[in-house]
């Protein structure tokens, strides 16, 4: 059994492969429209100073995230 | 059943029938008012779009003797979110039904782009992709095969260096092309799940035919099927009261 855990939890300089989304609407489309399909490779970058947002690594480009998003989509560590 | 003229004046674009309509679509940073610069040079104009407070730039340029009317789109990651930005770049594309649209790409990271180029492509098939910043991406050690590229995706492809003017005659000439109906794109379709697609036939089928002829029938069904109200709400604006009422009747659709 895989492990899954929210991307938000993914420690930084590890990376990750998206198995899902949990948002709807316009916050989905907002993810897709990002990179965040599913399979799709994701390293933690590094943690803002109150641990938020977060900056990742997304097909080739940095993208810092709310907390709050990055939540909504579940990784398996690799 | 509103003509392409009117729809465009909409936009404050001015009726030309000696000029042919490009628009100019791309993610943001991939050099796109590099490229805008490049093609037009200094015959620009700069304005807003109506009704919003974002920053519409047009130009012309002459190529092989005709004319062509340049829009500058809002830098977007997509067509489907609902910026201001994104449902301006998408209600130009639907409704004034621009004669080719180039999508500007960033070679250095190309994948990223592809979303934008896809979206693009099922709206219009009128489409050049613009792999922009090749210089860069060279640096970095990337190659792309614009030829593989093409191929894929079933519309031209041009590289550019846009800052130091590499490739743009050959985008001129992709434009012009395209424009004159010597390439006739043949865009990669997305096919989604058989239900989906199932779906999607009979929504299509059920969208009236002036409106067919209006625009894209079935990207329209994919909106109605996603029930995406801003893009519902934003095509009343370009419909005569009774085609958007027979619309709204078959969707029983209920605007916000």
């Amino acid at each position: 059994m895989e492990k899954i855990l929210p991307l938000s939890e993914l420690p930084t300089g590890q990376w990750g492969r998206v198995i899902s989304l949990n948002a709807r609407g316009m916050i989905r489309y907002r993810l897709l429209d990002l990179g965040l399909v599913p399979d799709t490779t994701v390293q933690a970058v590094r943690r803002g100073p109150l641990g938020d947002p977060i900056v990742y690594r997304i097909r080739g480009a940095l993208i810092a995230l709310r907390r709050e998003e990055a939540g909504q989509v579940l990784v398996t560590p690799l | 059943m509103p003509q392409a003229t009117d729809l465009r004046k909409m936009f404050n674009i001015q009726p030309d029938p000696e000029a042919a309509l490009v628009a100019l679509a791309g993610n943001p940073n991939t050099g796109k008012s590099t490229i805008f610069n490049a093609l037009t040079g200094l015959r620009q104009h700069t304005g807003n779009w109506p009704g919003k407070t974002v920053l519409q730039a047009r130009g012309t340029f002459i190529f092989r003797g005709h004319k062509y009317i340049l829009v500058d789109l809002p830098g977007t990651y997509s067509l489907l979110a609902n910026s201001a930005e994104e449902i301006v770049a998408r209600n130009f594309l639907c409704f004034a039904r621009p004669d080719a649209t180039v999508v500007v790409a960033d070679a250095t990271c190309l994948e990223r782009n592809l979303n934008l180029v896809l979206q693009v492509m099922e709206i219009t098939s009128r489409v050049i992709v613009c792999v922009n910043l090749m210089d860069e991406a060279r640096r970095k050690n990337i190659f792309i095969d614009t030829e593989c590229l093409a191929r894929e995706l079933g519309v031209p492809v041009v590289a550019t260096a846009a800052r130091s003017g590499q490739g743009v005659a050959e985008l001129k000439a992709g434009i012009d092309d395209l424009v004159r109906g010597r390439i006739v794109p043949t865009p990669r379709r997305l096919v989604y799940d058989p239900e989906i697609e199932d779906a999607l036939t009979r929504v299509e089928q059920q969208i009236p035919g002036e409106i067919k002829e209006l625009f894209n029938a079935r990207w329209l069904a994919m909106r109605i099927l996603d029930n995406d109200r801003s893009t519902l709400d934003n095509i009343r604006q370009y419909l005569e009261p009774a085609e958007w009422g027979v619309l709204r009747e078959r969707f029983k659709y209920c605007p916000t």
